[in-house]
This record gives structure tokens, C-alpha cells and sequence, in this order.
């Protein structure tokens, strides 16, 4: 077990001469809430991109429990234990509710069903189906989206979209979880409602969280420490409240 | 458990092994049904398997194919190739048949996986364009054979196979075909196809391996469009090159859409009335009037598109369709809140696949759009 569950070393990426982001360096420690964050376009879901393996990294490493997971491709990061939710919310709308976790379910070892046997409706079939179902069930429960599973994910309203995208990232069984901007789009109610979604997380699945957001309110209240981007470069890190109140945060944020 | 037989996935295996245990028997009994009624059979059982395993593709996949006819094309050469060489030794009985088939269908699953492995990692209508090309290669090299190897553009003539059973082995292939393309769809593995098509970049990173995946349905569509040629060849004597053009394809297509994508039952409905409507119009209008032929197809179709999509007929089609008549016949009451688990739809069809989410390459670094709207200003 390593020191750190997410440790990137000098990661950075450059599209043409452009330098999206370079020399971010950040250790998450388990079971943390860890906060990015920074003002428009200063590269934090070009982060998310780079650690989900959407973009290869053009410089620097990084690393999930220990293990380098440079250049591998996307499922074979989330197989590792990196699940995701998006900025602008990307549900399976044509799949029912309890589909869409059961599509996170899909690579778990337990549910391992090939082709033939399901081609060939062999009793291994129905075992797996029915377990997938159960389980994802149970994970709507948690999230309070069982009343909905036969819907369809596109039907719902934007509160539970949201909600069904974290527990479809929740079904692969991640180490870490990347929230893209979850609270935006919501209602003071409903990010308060969310903050507590997200510690209970924390608490029930033994989760380490790392998440983009600008609501400051909602990061100062929920973070343990933060890393605040500006250019592609870091800008300030540490405790929450340290990292807030510097003034180059504050100058990158306000101006002057 | 849900111990409750789930009609609805099973009515279409019902009705043609039903119509299949009919009309054997009545072939078998010594019946007789007169040659254009057979060769209709035949053609009604191809386009079926032709429609449902394109909508594998198109339906649930999500990708655009314009190359079914292409390989089909490859089945019905290989096929009937073979059962020509293997006439001398094993006659033109069932032992023939299925050795023909198996090596057609196997060669036209080495084609989608040859068409699919660089055409399925591009997004975006690559796909289509790449397939149209295959099926448009196939069918003029083909042409281009020599008379030892494929009788090139004379046509290559397969064995004469006893036509008045022909149609029991084309309908059992029917069900062969619904069988594992229904399977496949509702399992996991088809439930990861159909996470792809409705949304790529999600389905990626909730890990689910998306190149195998378009690569395994891609592959067993063409499996069954191969399966439709072998049946092809036997059916026609002669197979030419000519007939698998991009016509074709588009009219296999036709099907799909016609039926609903991502509706099995559809594309079955839509093959038979298409295939049977194309054959119909073609005895009744000859001479001149056969220019009329694709005139009175294309108002058709028309009709029917206005039919399927049109707002002021919806209350109408509500209250008439087919699942409605059904029910009512069967009373069974319908109410959504009441579906099982199981029984919630496996089919559920967008009537129109999103293009632009499907070419939407918004990764790059620009599309921010989201930002804009919070602001960091405060």
C-alpha cells in the first residue's frame, strides 16, 4: 500500500506550442476529498483528461496506489481503479436507470460471463444477469434512484442525472473517484444535499475523491486540501483554508 | 425469482417457428406450393437475416454500414464455390449445404474483421464510407474473375438444390440468426454495444474495452450477412456480382430504418412487407409499366416514413398499433407502472440515432462550454 492512493510527478501535456498544463504535481492521500480547482481555462479537466487516459501525457507521470498507469488506455485506467463523472453530464439516455449501472458493473471480475456463454444462454448467464441486477439495485438504493430504475437515464431530472453518473462511476469499483464540476447547475439546496452525498461516499465506500468545482462555499466546506490551477501551472497547494486565503489565489481569482 | 415467461421477448420466435412448422408440414405432406411462391419464401428469409443482423450495426451499434450487400456478396461467392467443388463428392444434399455455409459465413467474418479493424477506431461516418467502398470492391472483383476461378461477369452457377425444402432450412436459419442476435443483445456484451452508441467517451470511461466491442458486433453482422449470401447462391442457380451493388445495401437499410433502429421486430416486419411489395410489384408491372416499379417502391416508402413520424397522426397510432391491438386481444392492461424489471424494454428505440453526438469530437482542450456559464469571477 502505497503513501499515496494518486501521485502525479510533473505531469503536463502540450498541444502543439501550447502548454495545457505542465509541472502539476499532486498527492492525494487515502480516503481524502481533495479539491482542484482554478479559473476558466486553467487546465483542470485537461487534469481529469490526463489521468482517465483520454490524453496521453507529454511529460511527467503518474501514479494510482503505486502503480504507474502512464499511457494505458481508458478502460484498462478505469479496470485499474479511476472512474470519472463530466462537466456536461454523459448518461446512457436510451438505457433504462438500472442499465446504465449495470454497464459500470460490466468489467468486474465476479460478473465475468464470455460471449458464448450468453449466446448459448448457459445457466452461468442468468447467474451473472441476476447478480449484476441485485447489485446495481442496491446501488440505486443507496442513491435513492430505485423508485426510477425502469426509466430511461434521459428522462430524469437534472438533480438525479447527476447522481445516477456518480453511482455508474461507483459500479466499476474505482480506488479513486474524479468528479468533473458536480454542483454546477444546482440549487443551494441541492449542493447541500450533494456535499453530504459525497462525504457519505467518502465514509461507505471507503472512497478517495478528487473534484473540479467553483462553488468556493461548497470546496471550503468539503475539501480536505486543494490545488488551485492557474495556466496549466500550480498556483498554490496544501490545506484547504491555507491554499484559499493566499494571495495569488486571490489575485488569480479577483485580478488587480 | 421473475419466473414469468417474458412473451414479449419470444412472440417472434413464435410466430415464424410457427409459420416455419406450418409450412413444412405442408411441403412435407406433399403439398405443393407453385415456384414463385418458394423463391418468395427464400427471398423473404434472406432479407430477414440480412435486416436483423444490419441493425446489429446500425440499431444498436450505432454505426452506419453501407457494405451489407458486399458481404453477403463474399457468402454467396465462397458458398456457392464450394458447393459447386463438393457436388462430385457429396451430391447436393443437406451435408453440402452446410459446408457451404459454414465457409461462407466464415469468410465473411474474416472480411468484417479485416473492413473492421481500421474502419471501427475512426468516429464519424468513416464507417460508412469505408463500407461502401468494400461493397463496391467485392462486387467488381468479382466481375473481374476469371471463368475457372469465379465465371466473372457470366455469373457463377451453384448446384441445383432441391428447391421445395430449400425454404425449411432458410427459415430455421432465420431463427438461428434471431436467436443469437437477440441473445447477444440482451446480455451484458449487447448492453455494452448499446452504451457505445449512446454515448462513446462515457462507455470508454466506465471501461468498457469500445474497439472489441464494435469489432465483435461489426463481425457478427457480417457473419449472417454471409449466412444470407449462402442462402443466396442456392436459391438463384446463378450468382452475379452485379446484383450485390450499392443498391442493395441501401435497400437492406431501408429495412433497418423503416422498421425502427434498435427494434429486432421491426426490421423483420419491414424486410417482409419490402421484399414482398419489390416482388409483387415486379410481376404486376411489365413491359412498360416497369419503369413504374421503383416509382410506386419510393412513394411507398414515403408514405410509410410520413406515417411513422408525422405529429398529427401520433393519437392515431397510439391508439392503433400493433402492440395496442395485440393487448387488447390478449386484455392485457397496460400500465408502464407496473413493468417488471425484466420485462422493461431491452429495445428501447431512439428514432433517430444523435449524429452530432456521434461525430462530437468535444475532448479537445477549447470545448469549455460548461465554464463559461458558473464563472470564476467571484
Amino acid at each position: 500500500m502505497a503513501e499515496y492512493i494518486l501521485e502525479t510527478k510533473d505531469l503536463g501535456i502540450s498541444f502543439g506550442g501550447l502548454k495545457a498544463a505542465q509541472d502539476v504535481n499532486i498527492r492525494i492521500k487515502k480516503n481524502q476529498i481533495y479539491g482542484l480547482i482554478g479559473p476558466n481555462g486553467a487546465g483542470k479537466t485537461t487534469i481529469f483528461n490526463l489521468l482517465t487516459g483520454v490524453y496521453k501525457p507529454t511529460a511527467g507521470t503518474f501514479y494510482l496506489d503505486g502503480e504507474e498507469l502512464k499511457g494505458l488506455p481508458q478502460d484498462k485506467i478505469n479496470h485499474k481503479g479511476i472512474a470519472r463523472t463530466f462537466q456536461n453530464i454523459r448518461l446512457f439516455n436510451n438505457m433504462t436507470v438500472v442499465r446504465n449501472v449495470m454497464v459500470g458493473l460490466h468489467d468486474r471480475p465476479e460478473f465475468h460471463c464470455s460471449v458464448l456463454e450468453t449466446l448459448l444462454r448457459l445457466p452461468r448467464y442468468f447467474k451473472t444477469e441476476r447478480a449484476m441486477r441485485e447489485r446495481a439495485k442496491e446501488l440505486l438504493r443507496i442513491f435513492d434512484l430505485e423508485e426510477d430504475r425502469n426509466n430511461l437515464a434521459c428522462n430524469l431530472p437534472y438533480g438525479k442525472q447527476r447522481k445516477l453518473e456518480i453511482a455508474r462511476a461507483l459500479a466499476t469499483n474505482p480506488k479513486l473517484l474524479l468528479l468533473d464540476e458536480p454542483a454546477a447547475g444546482m440549487n443551494p439546496h441541492e449542493t447541500e444535499d450533494l456535499v453530504k452525498t459525497i462525504q457519505f461516499i467518502r465514509d461507505s465506500f471507503d472512497m478517495t475523491i478528487l473534484l473540479i468545482e467553483h462553488d468556493m462555499k461548497f470546496v471550503a466546506g468539503l475539501c480536505d486540501e486543494i490545488t488551485v490551477l492557474n495556466f496549466g501551472t500550480v498556483l498554490a497547494e496544501g490545506d484547504t483554508k491555507t491554499a484559499l486565503s493566499d494571495p495569488a489565489v486571490i489575485k488569480a481569482y479577483i485580478g488587480g | 425469482m421473475m419466473k414469468k415467461i417474458k412473451w414479449n421477448h419470444y412472440i417472434n420466435y413464435i410466430v415464424i417457428g410457427l409459420l416455419t412448422v406450418v409450412l413444412s408440414a405442408i411441403a412435407l405432406a406433399g403439398g405443393h406450393f407453385d415456384s414463385s411462391m418458394l423463391f418468395l419464401l427464400e427471398k423473404v428469409a434472406i432479407s430477414i437475416i440480412l435486416a436483423v443482423s444490419l441493425s446489429l450495426v446500425v440499431g444498436f451499434l450505432g454505426e452506419l454500414s453501407l457494405g451489407h450487400a458486399g458481404f453477403m456478396c463474399v457468402g454467396a461467392y465462397l458458398g456457392g464455390k464450394v458447393a459447386a467443388l463438393l457436388e462430385p463428392a457429396l451430391g447436393n444434399g443437406p451435408l453440402n449445404f452446410l459446408i457451404s455455409l459454414l465457409v461462407g459465413a466464415a469468410v465473411a467474418a474474416l472480411c468484417g474483421i479485416i473492413i473492421g479493424i481500421p474502419a471501427l477506431r475512426l468516429r464519424g461516418d468513416y464507417l460508412a464510407i469505408v463500407t461502401l467502398a468494400f461493397g463496391e470492391i467485392v462486387k467488381s472483383l468479382f466481375q473481374n474473375t476469371s471463368d475457372e476461378s469465379f465465371d466473372g461477369a457470366l455469373g457463377l452457377d451453384t448446384p441445383r438444390y432441391d428447391k421445395k425444402y430449400l425454404f425449411i432450412f432458410a427459415f430455421i436459419l432465420v431463427l438461428i440468426t434471431l436467436a443469437v442476435v437477440q441473445n447477444f443483445i440482451r446480455s451484458k456484451h449487447g448492453r455494452a454495444v448499446t452504451a457505445i452508441r449512446d454515448n462513446e467517451i462515457a462507455a470508454r470511461a466506465t471501461g468498457i474495452n469500445v474497439t472489441k466491442y464494435k469489432l465483435l458486433a461489426f463481425t457478427l453482422s457480417a457473419t449472417f450477412a454471409g449466412v444470407a449470401g449462402v442462402l443466396y447462391s442456392f436459391s438463384n442457380y446463378t450468382v452475379q456480382s452485379m446484383k450485390f451493388g450499392y443498391n442493395y445495401s441501401i435497400e437492406i437499410l431501408v429495412m433497418v430504418v423503416l422498421g425502427g433502429m434498435g427494434s429486432i421486430n421491426g426490421s423483420i416486419l419491414a424486410a417482409t412487407l419490402i421484399t414482398f411489395l419489390n416482388t409483387k410489384l415486379a410481376t404486376v408491372l411489365t413491359g412498360d409499366l416497369a419503369v413504374l416499379q421503383n416509382l410506386l417502391y419510393a412513394l411507398i416508402l414515403i408514405l410509410i416514413v410520413i406515417y411513422n413520424n408525422a405529429p398529427a397522426l401520433k393519437s392515431f397510432r397510439d391508439r392503433y398499433n400493433l402492440g395496442a391491438l395485440l393487448r387488447k386481444l390478449l386484455r392485457h392492461k397496460h400500465d408502464p407502472a407496473k413493468i417488471k424489471d425484466d420485462a422493461a424494454k431491452w429495445d428501447v428505440v431512439p428514432t433517430k440515432i444523435e449524429m452530432n453526438e456521434i461525430l462530437s469530437i468535444d475532448m479537445t482542450p477549447q470545448d469549455k462550454k460548461g465554464n463559461t456559464g458558473n464563472g470564476g469571477e467571484h
